[in-house]
């Protein structure tokens, strides 16, 4: 139902942003005016979040101000939320999306992705640190709680044997777990980096390498993918990549290294 | 066993031909899935009608008692299930009592007692079982008070006069308005899926997000509940029918 719904947004949305005229070039706004708007996540630590000031920082914020200094420009941030990052960008509140996003067909029907992505998130298990997990093959016939809907638990179930316990949403998901229903909990690997660092699961750990990895894609509006404005990003996400910067934006966040950095900079070295 | 596989196949040439997304039977693993959830859903009917007539049955008998206690606690049980939703039973059971009945296992892992199916299991007896004992004891005042006090001077005893003569004359005056609440509560195992009990809604809801075959999941859902109910309404009709007394009951 609700891949529907998004499905039907998502259907009107690129219906308006492809019959709209081409607005101003954003590349030529952003110099002309001096600020950079950019819209991260603020509740999704450490890619995103504020600290003891409000202030938002983290991995996408550095990003983002990488991208200001580059233009010589002075940068805002714009907190935004998976629902509404997308009309944000269609809108014009903001000129760039560094918000977490995974690439998906539909999405590039509505806003303009760039490619290449600059992070991937994959699947990981959030595991009892007495259950002693090492490989993925250990999963069979052990019962793991996930979220119903997720596009992975198939894929999970029938390659390693998992019994998955699929709940509604992420809370039920946790409470199981701490409950002791099942000896881990199957989602995004990022969304556990900050619960490892938590003291309430002490007694959990993320044992298993990721696997399943989706790219996360930064985008600007439709019509300016391949205009001056997303050449311009696509080429700074690939120097990035080059550079080594995203690798040194990750370790500066404790991020464990992401299997996706390794490889994309092996390939562009 | 006979060889399916030409039937499977068939499925497949109509989704090739018309679109029509029917993986629960080309599909290997979402055919075995669907037929566990199948097989739990029947499961769970089976033993929630058996437990809450049951329950309906002692119930009644319990709310007749000469103890003042036991009536109160019978009567708090029935105000308690009857009056709040069934979905928030189940996840206070399963979340909130599980949370305490939990033992230490061979592993040293803290594991629930009490699994997610028999939680749903239980909840829904009660709650189900809450409105039979009602049922029941409307059918049980409607058996005329002459027939009670025959059976008492006959020197029946009060657990043998209900047992023999006035349970067997109130069941078939409930029986309709218990046809009603059982059809009910066949319908009322979907929400097992909330504690991840794998049923028929819950498998369905899975292999839907996975295959993007909403509608046809959705009308699969639609004709096997249908079914379902239709062969316990047919089941307790023919039952009702054999039960009839001529002159007794309309």
């Amino acid at each position: 139902m609700l891949q529907f719904v998004f499905f039907v947004i998502a259907a009107i949305a690129s219906f308006i942003v492809t019959t709209f005229p081409l607005a101003a070039q954003t590349l030529d706004k952003v110099k002309q005016r001096g600020v950079l708007v950019v819209g991260t996540k603020a509740d999704y630590k450490p890619f995103g979040f504020r600290d003891t000031s409000g202030a938002i920082v983290g991995f996408e914020p550095d990003l983002a101000r990488d991208v200001a200094s580059r233009l010589g420009v002075r940068l805002e941030l714009e907190p935004v939320v998976s629902s509404n990052r997308m009309q944000f960008l269609q809108q014009g509140k903001i000129d760039l999306m560094l918000a977490t996003m995974n690439v998906t067909q539909e999405r590039r029907q509505t806003v303009g992705i760039i490619d290449p992505s600059y992070y991937a998130s994959g699947v990981n298990v959030l595991a009892i640190k007495k259950a002693a997990l090492k490989t993925w093959e250990q999963l069979k016939n052990q019962k793991i709680c996930a979220i119903q809907g997720a596009w992975y638990n198939k894929v999970v179930a029938e390659k390693y044997g998992a019994e998955i316990v699929a709940f509604r949403g992420q809370t039920e998901s946790e409470t199981a777990l701490l409950q002791g229903n099942c000896i881990g909990w199957m989602y995004d690997d990022t969304a556990f980096l900050e619960r490892l660092g938590d003291p309430k699961w002490s007694a959990f750990e993320m044992p298993l390498e990721t696997i399943l990895d989706e790219p996360w894609g930064a985008a600007v509006k439709l019509e300016e993918r391949d205009g001056p404005w997303g050449q311009f990003m696509a080429k700074t996400i690939t120097e990035w990549h080059r550079s080594g910067k995203l690798i040194e934006v990750e370790k500066k966040w404790s991020i464990p290294p992401s299997a996706f950095l390794k490889k994309v900079s092996a390939e562009t070295k | 066993m006979m060889d399916l596989q030409p039937v499977w196949d068939w499925f497949r040439v109509l989704h090739a031909t018309t679109g029509i997304k029917l993986t629960i039977f080309y599909d290997a693993f979402d055919r075995v899935r669907f037929l566990n959830g199948f097989l739990t859903s029947i499961r769970l009917m089976a033993l929630c009608l058996a437990c809450s007539v049951a329950i309906g049955i002692v119930g009644a008998w319990v709310q007749g008692s000469q103890l003042k206690l036991l009536r109160a606690l019978t009567q708090a049980y029935i105000q308690f299930f009857r009056n709040t939703p069934p979905l928030v039973q189940l996840y206070f059971f399963y979340f909130a009592l599980g949370s305490y009945l939990r033992i230490t296992n061979a592993a040293g892992l803290e594991v629930p007692i009490v699994s997610n199916f028999v939680w749903a299991v239980i909840c829904l007896s009660l709650y189900a079982g809450s409105f039979n004992i009602e049922i029941f004891r409307a059918g049980i005042e409607a058996v005329p008070k002459e027939t009670v006090e025959a059976a008492e001077a006959l020197g029946y005893s009060r657990l043998k006069a209900y047992a023999y003569v006035i349970l067997p004359l109130a069941f078939r005056i409930s029986l309709p308005a218990l046809n009603n609440n059982l059809v009910n509560l066949v319908k009322t195992t979907t929400i097992a899926y909330a504690i991840a009990v794998p049923e028929m809604l819950y498998v369905a809801n899975q292999i839907w997000s996975d295959e993007l075959n909403v509608a046809e999941m959705m009308n699969v859902l639609l004709v096997i509940y249908v079914s379902l109910v239709g062969m316990l309404v047919y089941a307790m009709g023919r039952w009702e029918r054999a039960l009839r007394i001529p002159g007794y009951t309309p």
